[in-house]
């Protein structure tokens, strides 16, 4: 469950930019280590500990804000308008450019981070012998991962930003063409997946201690991401995740189908539920394009054409 | 003026089909092999410079090769094929510990049975060629999910391989021969009885295993199976329809890919010495190997970004433009 947490990261980025974003994983420990380490310091100097959180918590924020805006600035913003697997690429190379200076700047050790409770509660114990072991940090993480889902729904579908975002997502070249002010919609997702990143890092932090072995979990949330393990959040937002099985089967028919679902749940409470769907949904319709893995067929062969020539 | 083709003919069709029709490319790479067979290691053994020490054989060109001959692997693999792969990793590791257990003798107890597989230890040469077959196998077994998904998905499902792996070697005692500490000691570099322990002598041997495999992908990536992989890439759907079988090209992608790539592991485990600590001190920087390290982290990603915000084709793209530019040069057109 708390894998749901970076894998949102990735879906964010995905979604907003078409780019998958092999740098989630860095950007936890970026922003793990940020939040730690302004933590440590603040209480080593003698404030309250609710004051360290909120210096450490806004110190990280700045930080992950200065990264998206350095990542907009340099490496994706000359990027516009090239192709997915050069995106793709160049956030392998802001991956180790973030793993080295996150790692030089604030250490290389592992720092542990006490935010959420880490015992557990053991339910129906009178009911039968033993009880049922329930982590608090799972039902925190769940409880923040169903927050976050919910806030992140909104945003997309009720605000400005967040329809330019998918407008972006959906064509770089259009959505420039009709005004949309592509820097600023890039440096938002990055700074939305900064700050996935951050909750991700506070709840992975308390659980594993904020160390290098931290970027691995983006990994490790792929796949979770495809087989659909967002589906133990409770309540609505159980239906809402759903959206993250679809990809399990063949993805073209998923995507067909699931545009097709999208059609059909135009009615008020569907426009929530698909909104939320959403997030977990767009991998598989924009891969459904022809094989080439593009939405834009003309231009695939663009790519190759110095391979064949050399 | 240096590089005109001005006056090569073809004549024949064996000719016309040469891997490199141009007499300059040609003596171009005598010239490069000529250095890299003669030239380095006269240069070792008499310790002129930039070859004073070990450090720039050990450090530098012996990683260098072993990498090349990654990069061969994942270039058939992504390049050619098109089927994204992250599991790259693994199938160095099966090269490596295959190539271990076989170079120290495989026992394989079958005590229901009654009775028990021994593999003597093989030569090191037969075990890394073995310990490649056996990758090429998981690879292909691995590489069956790109007949029915591919992208993102296909890169996940590559990537199980890459965690499957790693737990099975961690965790499965056999495979290290039961080493307490899990990791394991490479067995001498033993070929037809003469032993290879110098640097220069495993210099040598790297840069046969990788001129020999990227003649190899060289000639298949011009050939039958190349043309395959490329129309695969470009599209699949017509591929098929043009009668190419998605099975057999993806499949031998990823089973070369994975010979590449065990060959590497095997390299890795047998020939490379740790060198890490040596930087700081070669380089007289008073820096720590930890900051060495996250700075080299930084360099890297830095220019993988670089390269590909001021030429996302890569080096190759630039070499070719240079061609051409040289083609004409010193007129402008």
């Amino acid at each position: 469950m708390l894998y749901s947490l970076v894998a949102l990261g990735f879906v964010l980025i995905f979604k907003a930019s078409g780019v998958f974003n092999f740098a989630q994983g860095a950007m936890v420990l970026l922003a793990g280590l940020a939040l730690v380490r302004s933590l440590d310091l603040m209480v080593a100097k003698g404030f309250p500990l609710w004051a360290a959180i909120i210096f450490g918590i806004g110190f990280a924020v700045v930080i992950m804000a200065i990264t998206a805006w350095l990542i907009e600035r340099f490496v994706i913003g000359p990027l516009v308008n090239q192709d997915g697997l050069t995106l793709f690429m160049s956030t392998i190379g802001v991956t180790f450019i973030l793993e080295g200076a996150a790692q030089m700047i604030f250490g290389s050790d592992a720092y542990p981070l006490r935010l959420f409770p880490t015992d557990a509660w053991f339910l129906f114990e009178s009911h039968f012998p033993g009880g049922i072991l329930v982590n608090k940090l799972d039902v925190w993480g769940g409880l923040i991962a169903g927050i976050l889902v919910a806030g992140l729904a909104i945003f997309f579908q009720r605000t400005k930003t967040g329809r330019a975002l998918r407008a972006v997502a959906d064509d770089h070249l259009a959505a420039q063409s009709v005004g949309i002010p592509i820097s600023w919609i890039w440096f938002v997702v990055w700074l939305v997946a900064g700050l996935v990143a951050l909750v991700a890092a506070t709840v992975w932090g308390t659980k594993l201690g904020v160390q290098f072995s931290i970027t691995f979990l983006a990994l490790k949330a792929l796949p979770v991401l495809i087989i659909g393990g967002f589906t133990s959040v409770p309540g609505a937002i159980v239906g809402g995740l759903m959206g993250a099985l679809p990809p399990f089967q063949e993805p073209s028919s998923a995507g067909s189908l699931w545009v097709r679902a999208r059609r059909s749940l135009r009615c008020s409470w569907g426009r929530i539920w698909v909104a939320v769907s959403n997030i977990g949904s767009p991998m598989c319709w924009r891969w459904r394009c022809c094989s080439c893995g593009r939405r834009a067929c003309s231009a695939s062969g663009s790519s190759n054409v110095s391979e064949t020539r050399s | 003026m240096l590089y005109r083709e001005a006056g090569q003919f073809k004549t024949t069709y064996a000719e016309d089909m040469a891997i490199f029709p141009i007499r300059q490319d040609r003596i171009a790479l005598a010239i490069l092999l000529g250095i890299a067979f003669i030239g380095v290691p006269l240069l070792a053994t008499f310790h002129i410079w930039p070859f004073g020490s070990d450090y720039l054989l050990r450090a530098i060109l012996l990683p260098f090769l072993i990498l090349a001959l990654a990069a061969i692997g994942v270039n058939i693999l992504v390049g050619y094929c098109g089927q994204i792969s992250l599991g790259s990793g693994a199938f160095m590791a099966i090269g490596a510990y295959s190539a271990y257990k076989l170079g120290t003798g495989v026992h394989i107890p079958l005590a229901w049975l009654g009775f028990a597989i021994s593999i003597p230890p093989l030569p090191v040469l037969s075990s890394i060629l073995l310990g490649g077959l056996t990758a090429a196998v998981a690879g292909i077994l691995f590489g069956v999910p790109s007949l029915r998904i591919k992208g993102l998905y296909l890169a996940v499902a590559t990537l199980a391989a890459q965690f499957f792996f790693d737990w099975v070697f961690l965790r499965v005692p056999w495979f290290t021969n039961y080493a307490p500490s899990g990791s394991v000691n490479a067995p001498a570099l033993n070929f037809f009885g003469l032993v290879l322990d110098t640097p220069i002598e495993r210099y040598l041997l790297c840069l046969i295993f990788v001129t020999v495999f990227a003649v190899l992908a060289k000639n298949l990536v011009r050939g039958n199976l190349g043309r395959q992989w490329m129309a695969i890439r470009d599209m699949d759907i017509a591929a098929e329809l043009i009668g190419i079988r998605p099975l057999n090209a993806k499949l031998t992608a990823f089973g070369l890919g994975s010979i590449m790539g065990s060959l590497v592991g095997a390299a890795f485990i047998l020939i490379l010495p740790i060198v890490l600590n040596l930087i700081p001190t070669q380089l007289g920087v008073p820096l720590s190997t930890e900051t060495i390290t996250h700075l080299e982290f930084i360099i890297f990603g830095s220019l993988i970004c670089y390269l590909l915000i001021k030429e996302p084709h890569g080096f190759a793209r630039l070499i070719s433009l240079g061609k051409e530019k040289l083609r004409l040069w010193p007129f402008p057109y």
